[in-house]
């Protein structure tokens, strides 16, 4: 017989560490009425806890899943819910280290993109939740005096994400994201995905080459003379003006700020 | 200034900007009202709604305390085989990345 405890008198460490995990001892402060065990009712409540983290997967990770299939997606996902429990009661901020443990998953191995395309999706979700904000004006760039656009930096906008892969994402996220059927598709081919909402519809770009190099840099606070030094030197088809049409068409940015002299 | 700073020119961005400039003058920049006509576009499409629910409660399973507890809960079921779109995806080696349940051992 568990002695009777009073409210507020929770194990909360204990509950924590049982409440993931079927092997972990039924905290001895959950209690049914008078005392009696609640073994039964535990087991429920943490099977809701686990069944609802992994359903907020699938909803945030919907290509993985349909490319992993049902089945496979839940193991996976019970084991990351397991090992990552969420650090914020907002669950739309769930699953930003999915990607990383599906890098380490030995099941998953056979599918080396798949941790990119997690990447892409939760870019999707942050995009999609990120404030509302008015995209750089394209006339700005044009008042920027010609000899400071190379010490000019860009803010990016909230939403603004970028995956560089070794892998086909874009391709394999869009098919599996807006098409019925999915053909084959040979995946080993190097993608950037840049993710952007410049109104209310989340974007998923391909970039062309050079051009994640060169959104890469201007994301991290490099000017443009170094984004385009960085474009220019990933790729030979880098088309600086081809690029600087992306930097406004795509509303990556919402600021234009030229650096100080003395940098 | 260093030797790779010289790479990009000023004349070549500020060529590359007057001409993607003129790219968008070209395509005639939106006036206010066909800016707002797009944006209120985007806004009707909403989709991802869905996603926007996942904080509810998982209040199907359970509810009425009958001791129900799908089988995600149920120990360590490893049943990798896959319906999923992975074998159309051809890594690079030519593997496809079809998933037959793995020969090893299951975790305790």
């Amino acid at each position: 017989m568990q002695p009777h405890r009073e409210r507020g008198d929770l194990d909360t460490a204990g509950f924590r560490a049982a409440i993931l995990n079927p092997a972990a001892e039924r905290p001895t402060s959950i209690t049914g009425p008078n005392g009696k065990q609640a073994v039964r009712r535990f087991n429920v409540y943490r099977n809701n806890v686990t069944v609802s983290l992994i359903d907020a997967l699938a909803d945030i990770f919907p290509v993985v899943q349909r490319i992993t299939g049902k089945s496979f997606f839940r193991d996976m996902a019970r084991e990351f819910v397991r090992a990552h429990p969420p650090s914020s009661p907002l669950l739309f901020e769930y699953g930003h280290n999915f990607a990383s443990f599906m890098e380490t998953f030995e099941p998953a191995a056979r599918m080396p993109y798949l941790a990119d395309v997690a990447r892409v999706e939760r870019c999707w979700l942050t995009a999609y939740h990120a404030a509302d904000t008015a995209t750089l004006a394209p006339a700005r760039l044009g008042e920027i005096p010609p000899d400071l656009l190379g010490d000019t930096g860009f803010a990016p906008h909230p939403a603004t994400g970028l995956v560089r892969s070794k892998f086909a994402v874009v391709e394999i996220f869009d098919a599996n994201r807006n098409q019925e059927n999915v053909g084959r598709i040979r995946a080993g081919i190097p993608q950037d995905a840049l993710v952007t909402r410049p109104g209310h519809d989340v974007a998923v770009t391909r970039l062309p080459d050079g051009q994640g190099a060169f959104f890469g840099r201007l994301i991290a606070g490099g000017t443009l003379a170094e984004a385009a030094e960085a474009g220019a030197n990933e790729a030979g088809g880098f088309d600086i003006t081809e690029a600087i049409g992306a930097l406004i068409s795509t509303g990556a940015f919402i600021a234009a700020e030229t650096r100080d002299q003395q940098d | 200034m260093s030797k790779t700073a010289k790479t990009v020119s000023t004349a070549i961005l500020a060529g590359a900007v007057a001409t993607a400039m003129s790219s968008f003058a070209h395509a005639g920049p939106l006036t206010e009202a066909e800016g707002k006509a797009a944006m209120e576009a985007g806004k009707e499409k909403c989709y991802g709604v869905s996603l926007a629910g996942t904080n509810d409660c998982a209040a199907g399973p359970g509810t009425t305390c009958q001791g129900t507890s799908t089988v995600d809960f149920q120990g360590n079921a490893w049943t990798f085989v896959s319906g999923g779109t992975c074998a159309s995806i051809e890594v690079p080696g030519g593997r496809m990345g079809s998933l037959e349940p793995l020969d090893r051992d299951l975790p305790a």
